[in-house]
């Protein structure tokens, strides 16, 4: 049979961002899959260079909207870390139960998206309808639905009262009920699981060395987890079990993902009856030692890294954000091979993709000498930093 | 006097404007229960309860800009939704809504009637490939084959289930089997798996969840219809409305009775029976997720053909007994 390309992306509407997904596929099957990135690249690290460590937190956040947190918590906790900060256990609590929030929300938000891409509509807009539970519950702690910006380096910024307590508690166990009748329903709706069960299958040993992380690891049963390989906030007195599934299929994926909603339900019930007292941040200084600091965060989608590197200034000399969705991609394009045309939004909804915190590079195209190349941030620096920037320029200029 | 009134038929009742208007009313109805079963609204805007928003909905596409795509064949890419909105609009013309009187046979009533029909609920069908073949785009070449595949799939259980109650009733004559089922009707209670068969293969054949792969969205944009716009775009989407409310008028008139005695018993037998089949579309719709292309051929050949096969030996057997 003849083999065509077909372009997924950059504008099709299974993706939610702009990706190019370039399909070889013969009939229905896919024979080869490849994905060019950059088409949402923003500059993020280097506007990070220009910006205080404080007004960094800021920004952080608005690296991704539904990670927003995870983004801030591996940050701070990396400035913290060179500043030799001792956060107060309060404000670790808050810091994770504000995770623990996120986490639902965003494998809410999944679960939908990944219904919606198998054509079960109902099941979207219901888990959709239920997240704004959780939405409701992020905003009476943070004043906020999406930027929470309750982090700050040294703490948290808010504390919490009995009432919001109690709302906390009321709207999980609400959340609960759902959450119970959508794992049944997810797992056992036939026509939704004759689609996502046996699809896009990667083995334990292939997860393992394409580097996968979060739920697509966890759902080949590699039982990694950074909250508890790597425990940072109050994870380390928090007791909870790494939810893993041994399908290694989309299916899997689900499984594990509405199994950490439930884990996460637990652990925001732990939080909200342990709360200790006592101060919520402790205050940290403008000016942060020299030194370099890699930050390990577990978001919903995975391991998230930060790099820092300060020179003893108030900015950083260079920071580095390597989003879970990088290190998923090799995974994917595995997963993609040999499967149905109809496979295809499923599979690549199943990493939970968030393109633009993956965007980390730019092509440079020249137009006369018909050359292009493909530089990271880093080669971009080497080769402009001796020319002299303009920073105080008033525009116009 | 009779040319009158074959005009009538064909252009206000039960033909052009009357199916219009019962299919965008339809449209609204199963938008709007859709809709409630899954905990929104639903068009509530145009008209009371949004029931006008169909018809906005067409009017808005007729005035959109209409693209024809350079490589793509101009006469077939823009006949073919015409001819498929002609065909779905003739096969309503035979349902037995005022041609139920036995002894008058006209045009639109005689032996053989029930098989023009689904030949004509056929057409729409190949119309649907060709449209995608023509397009010249990946997408709607794909979808265009889905069409196709579930073709196969469908059409046969369909066949078999529709013409069963016909078996009995020893007619090939849609009023006929009315007529025959209105005076026995007891005997519809041994078509009930006939009846749910034709209900999924005429989900299946008017591409609703969970048989919509021709043009799933999420995997191949628009599929068949991807490059269609504006009028033509307006033209097929009413062809898929009418196709609707003809493909649950058939079901109602050869499972459920049919429509008789008298223009507004009729009339109203005829609303009530197809909102019936209607909300049965509608809840399979909400309650489940698309399938691949291969599960539903699969589908088809493993659990619908043998049912229909099965109904089709019920049928024989009770045909056997009554006489």
């Amino acid at each position: 049979m003849r083999r065509i390309k077909i372009p997924i992306g950059p504008q099709h509407p299974a993706l939610k961002e702009p990706i190019s997904l370039r399909m070889t596929i013969e009939g229905e099957l896919i024979k080869d899959a490849d994905i060019k990135l950059g088409y949402n690249h923003r500059g993020i690290e280097k506007l990070a260079e220009s910006k205080t460590f404080i007004q960094n937190i800021y920004l952080m956040e608005r690296i991704c909207g539904i990670c927003s947190h995870s983004h801030t918590t591996c940050y701070v906790q990396g400035v913290e870390t060179l500043c030799e900060l001792e956060v107060p256990r309060r404000g670790l609590y808050l810091r994770a139960l504000v995770c623990e929030l996120e986490r639902i929300h965003s494998h809410c938000l999944w679960l939908g998206v990944a219904a919606h891409e198998a054509g079960f509509d109902s099941l979207f807009m219901y888990t959709w309808r239920d997240r704004e539970v959780v939405m409701d519950l992020l905003e009476t702690i943070s004043g906020n639905r999406v930027h929470y910006a309750i982090n700050t380096i040294g703490g948290v910024r808010r504390d919490i009262n009995i009432a919001q307590k109690e709302r906390i508690l009321e709207g999980i166990q609400f959340l609960k009920k759902r959450i119970e009748y959508y794992t049944n329903l997810g797992t056992t709706e036939p026509t939704f699981v004759a689609r996502i069960a046996g699809v896009g299958v990667l083995s334990k040993e292939k997860t393992m060395s394409l580097c996968a992380v979060g739920p697509t690891l966890r759902a080949s049963g590699v039982a990694s987890d950074i909250r508890k390989d790597d425990p940072y906030a109050a994870y380390s007195e928090i007791p909870f079990e790494i939810c893993t599934a041994d399908t290694c299929d989309v299916l899997g994926r689900v499984v594990v993902r509405v199994k950490e909603v439930i884990e996460s339900i637990k652990i925001i019930e732990y939080i909200i009856r342990n709360l200790p007292d006592g101060e919520i941040k402790v205050k940290a200084p403008r000016k942060v030692k020299e030194g370099e600091v890699v930050s390990r965060y577990e978001a919903p989608r995975g391991e998230n890294i930060h790099y820092i590197k300060s020179n003893g200034t108030d900015k950083p000399e260079r920071l580095k954000v390597r989003a879970p969705t990088l290190a998923n991609y090799p995974a994917t394009i595995e997963m993609l091979k040999n499967c149905f045309i109809a496979d295809i939004p499923l599979i690549f909804a199943a990493i939970d993709p968030c393109i633009c915190c993956a965007e980390r590079f730019v092509e440079i195209i020249d137009k006369r000498k018909g050359s292009s190349e493909i530089l990271r941030m880093s080669d971009i620096k080497k080769r402009y930093t001796n020319k002299e920037i303009k920073r105080d320029a008033v525009w116009p200029f | 006097m009779a040319i009158l009134e074959t005009l009538f038929y064909l252009f206000v009742y039960p033909g052009v404007i009357f199916l219009f208007v019962y299919s965008t009313f339809c449209e609204w109805f199963d938008r709007k229960l859709y809709a409630r079963l899954q905990n929104r609204i639903g068009p509530a805007y145009t008209g009371r309860a949004g029931i006008l928003q169909p018809v906005a909905d067409f009017f808005k596409l007729l005035f959109k800009e209409d693209i024809v795509p350079e490589k793509a064949d101009r006469i077939i890419f823009s006949s073919l939704p015409v001819i498929g909105l002609a065909t779905v609009i003739t096969a309503g013309l035979y349902l037995p809504l005022w041609n139920f009187e036995l002894t008058r046979s006209g045009f639109n009533s005689f032996q053989g009637d029930i098989i023009v029909v689904l030949y004509l609920l056929s057409l729409p069908t190949l119309i649907f490939f060709l449209a995608g073949w023509h397009s010249t785009n990946f997408f709607s070449t794909i979808g265009g084959v889905r069409v196709l595949t579930m073709l196969f799939g469908y059409e046969v259980p369909l066949f078999l289930a529709v013409l069963s109650p016909a078996v009995v009733a020893d007619s090939w004559r849609l009023a006929e089997i009315a007529d025959f089922y209105q005076k026995f009707p007891f005997l519809l209670f041994f078509q009930v798996i006939g009846f749910f068969v034709a209900v999924i293969s005429l989900q299946a054949k008017l591409e609703r969840t969970p048989f919509d792969i021709p043009h799933a969205e999420t995997e191949i944009v628009g599929g068949t219809f991807t490059e269609y716009s504006g009028k033509k775009f307006a033209f097929f989407r009413l062809m898929t409305d009418i196709e609707l409310v003809v493909g649950s008028g058939l079901i109602a008139t050869v499972f459920m009775a049919g429509f008789s005695n008298g223009i507004f018993a009729s009339f109203f037998k005829f609303v009530l029976k197809t909102l019936i089949v209607i909300s049965i579309l509608s809840l399979i719709r909400a309650t489940f997720s698309r399938i691949r292309v291969d599960q539903m051929v699969g589908f088809a050949w493993k659990y619908l053909t043998p049912l229909a096969v099965l109904q089709l030996l019920i049928s024989i057997i009770v045909k056997g007994i009554i006489q």
